[in-house]
């Protein structure tokens, strides 16, 4: 019973590391580039929501101020996110970029067939 | 009168000049867009920045204060803050003088080596780099760390992508995909400290951690785990370091000059902080056996690198695994969790960058001259091209750690750390894989002078002036560090026992 | 051609409303939900958009790749130049409190520079990718 009383208050926490793990596993387990880059994304969106379900307070508001309202949102785990987020993005484009590149000159994204290719060269 | 009026205007402000600065930089070589106008405006910067740095150093270790600079006003811990303590003051000037050293070389190497109409982009992404490793060395905020990590690595990332080898590709994506995973577990522990601190300014959370650690000791510990495996994969400390020796192999030559001497080293200085500073001894070294693994894996690395050198025939990749192996001796040192050991690894920082950046610039020379750096194409080089070799060989002994070099003084320092633990299976360990470091040495060494010069060397000569005085300058350091140690041990003598001594 | 004429007269129409859009995110992130970085990707949204219905030639005659280019390190210098300015002002970097008389105008002004250069290079950065991406090859 405790042990589900756990898993339900901290909920969050569970999804972040299934997805985490996900996308580690994609990453390692994949040959294909893209799909590679693809878990990559999903490993780095975990962390967004570690950040986010922390800074979350039941009940707050956007953190504006108005005589209305008296709990607010941490502001600050939405803004290092807004920055990882930009970093997240930079990565991946990056990362496609190269995939574009290596595609034209090795003509396959799989790596076990560029592989193959850089051995026999 | 007038220039101590302007330098004492400024100098408030020397800390945000040493990122702003190469930022500054970097946004106008993107937007002129000519290569010989890029180099001598990011050479006017490389050697702006060590005068910065070295005033700062000259400053911390004179009053012995830190230099602090609030961005935007905003006060920590609320904003963001730089911090310029001893620590951080020897890194940023290392980095800053390696920086500078290094531009002469650059102009004749990347024009060799970087297509015309992607010279300017090239050095946009050299100063960025430089601006991203100079962030991390000098921010007092766990998370702006991670964001200066990230500009350094994509921009590294673009660097090592414009090598001439259709494999520079893929050693870049290999990199990119190993930097990010480590850059993101960097942030995953660096979330929980925040979640459990509700801080992200390195001093404010020190100070919050105690009673954190007392409520509830887990998420700590889980932090600390996520940020040593993140930011071992950025130092490339074994069995992490895969990505390195392709990244260095097939690199631009500059770039690989550049990335040896500094950007493994700005990891380095920001484990140590983390340890140290945030975490303090007692967590990381009795807590947990963090120390106990660093020493683990620095010996692995230290051995099986170095063997894996003794193997290789692309003379880069073999520097770049005795870097690996290099990086072994450090990460031991700070395992050591003694004041000696980790002034060992501070000056083997500083000693490492020298020796290391001297003998990748003699590889550059030689791809300038000959265009490969395979064993075989070596051959007899030595009598081809003299000064360099010879400056090779000043700076190859200093790796080998023979007596009169800098290598020599860092490894006593290790040694001597290991013996006040009393460990001496350690020292045995590092006398052992010096001789290693001799055998990979010797071999290419044995190659370079004692064999008739092969078809790609028979042609080859010295470099152009310009070329040979970085390699020179470097070298001439390597023997100085060996009897002056005032530089390298002087000054992080000080450093680790304040990381040892000083903390709250 | 005679088939997506509902998609090129409706995306004619949407157009404005999205520049709109972009430009009301933007000057309300100083003081409210919004910002520089939304803005600026809405407004590369515009011109990803415009490029997918009527060709990449034709969205490239309207915002050409070299615009787009210089506007990438254009943004961080209006950015970076406002913390220069703040300097020059007698202040830390970034610090807007010499931008005006009142504490709040000034602040209110720094962060509207600060959010423009956020803007242009968003923008900028986005459409050079889809540039980037959809040029190759052809």
């Amino acid at each position: 019973m405790d042990q589900l009383k756990v898993f339900v208050t901290h909920y969050n926490y569970f999804i972040t590391i299934f997805l985490m793990v996900a996308g580690l596993y994609i990453v390692i387990a994949r040959g294909n580039m893209i799909k590679k880059l693809i878990g990559l994304s999903l490993f780095q969106t975990s962390v967004y929501l570690l950040y986010l379900s922390a800074g979350k307070i039941v009940g707050g508001t956007a953190p504006i101020y108005d005589p209305a309202f008296k709990f607010y949102s941490n502001p600050l785990p939405h803004v290092l996110i807004l920055t990882a987020i930009v970093v997240g993005v930079s990565t991946f484009a990056l990362g496609l970029a190269l995939v574009v590149r290596i595609h034209e000159a090795y003509g396959t994204v799989e790596e076990d067939e560029i592989f193959a290719k850089d051995d026999g060269a | 009168m007038m220039g101590a009026d302007v330098l004492s205007a400024v100098k408030p402000h020397f800390p945000i000049l040493v990122v702003l600065l190469p930022l500054l930089g970097a946004l106008f070589c993107a937007l002129i867009q000519r290569g010989t106008l890029s180099w001598l405006l990011t050479a006017c910067i490389a050697f702006v920045l060590p005068v910065i740095s070295g005033l700062m150093l000259f400053d911390v270790l004179k009053t012995g204060q830190t230099i602090t600079y609030e961005l935007g006003n905003w006060e920590a811990p609320f904003g963001i803050v730089y911090k310029v303590d001893g620590l951080s003051a020897l890194v940023l000037t290392l980095i800053t003088v390696i920086g500078a050293v290094i531009m002469p070389f650059a102009r004749r190497s990347v024009a060799y080596e970087i297509d015309s109409h992607l010279q300017s982009w090239f050095y946009t992404m050299y100063l960025l780099c430089l601006a991203g490793l100079l962030g991390i060395t000098i921010t007092g905020d766990a998370f702006n760390a991670f964001v200066f990590l990230e500009i350094s690595s994509l921009s590294t990332y673009v660097m090592i992508a414009l090598g001439k080898h259709r494999r520079a590709l893929l050693a870049s994506y290999q990199y990119l995909i190993m930097g990010t995973i480590g850059a993101t577990l960097y942030v995953v522990g660096i979330g929980l400290l925040y979640v459990v601190t509700g801080s992200l300014n390195f001093d404010d959370i020190a100070s919050r951690l105690g009673p954190a650690m007392a409520e509830r000791s887990g998420p700590v510990m889980a932090a600390l785990g996520f940020i040593t495996v993140g930011l071992s994969l950025k130092i490339a400390l074994f069995p992490m370091h895969v990505w390195l020796p392709n990244a260095y192999a097939y690199a631009p030559s500059f770039a690989t000059v550049f990335l040896a001497g500094t950007a493994t080293k700005a990891a380095i200085y920001l484990l140590v902080r983390l340890l140290f500073t945030v975490f303090g001894t007692t967590v990381p070294f009795e807590s947990m056996p963090v120390g106990h693994v660093l020493l683990a894996l620095g010996l692995a690395g230290m051995f099986i690198a170095a063997f894996a050198a003794v193997f290789e025939e692309n003379a880069k990749r073999m520097l770049a695994y005795s870097s690996v192996s290099q990086m072994g001796y450090i990460v031991l040192g700070i395992g050591l969790a003694n004041v000696s050991g980790l002034t060992g690894a501070l000056a083997h920082i500083v000693n490492h960058a020298v020796m290391k950046t001297a003998l990748f610039l003699a590889l550059g020379a030689v791809v300038y001259r000959i265009g490969t750096v395979r064993l075989g194409d070596l051959s007899g080089l030595g009598r081809k091209m003299p000064w360099t070799m010879v400056a090779f060989a000043i700076a190859g002994m200093g790796l080998m750690g023979i007596p009169g070099t800098a290598g020599f003084i860092t490894k006593w320092y290790l040694v001597l750390g290991a013996l006040e633990k009393g460990w001496w299976v350690i020292v045995f360990a590092i006398v052992l894989s010096s001789l290693i470091s001799v055998v990979y040495m010797g071999r290419i060494m044995e190659v370079l002078w004692f064999r008739e010069p092969s078809q790609a060397a028979e042609k080859a000569k010295d470099p152009p002036m310009m070329m040979l005085l970085p390699l020179w300058v470097l070298a001439l350091a390597t023997i100085y560090l060996g009897f002056d140690t005032r530089l390298s041990v002087g000054v992080a003598a000080p450093v680790a026992e304040a990381l040892f001594g000083g903390i709250k | 051609m005679k088939l997506d004429v509902i998609l090129r007269v409706g995306t004619k129409l949407v157009l404005p409303f999205i520049l709109l859009f972009a430009f009301y995110v933007q000057f309300h992130g100083d003081y409210g939900p919004g910002g520089g970085f939304q803005a600026g990707v809405i407004a590369a949204g515009m011109v990803i958009l415009y490029a997918i219905i009527f060709g990449l030639k034709a969205a490239q005659r309207v915002i050409p790749q070299e615009l787009v280019q210089v506007m990438i390190p254009l943004g961080v210098l209006v950015y970076a130049g406002t913390g220069v300015v703040s300097m020059l002002l007698g202040y830390k970097f970034l610090e807007y409190t010499g931008f005006a008389q009142k504490f709040l105008t000034a602040h209110e002004w720094g962060i509207l520079f600060v959010e423009l250069g956020v803007f242009i290079t968003v923008s900028g950065t986005m459409s050079a990718m889809f540039y980037a991406f959809v040029g190759r090859g052809r």
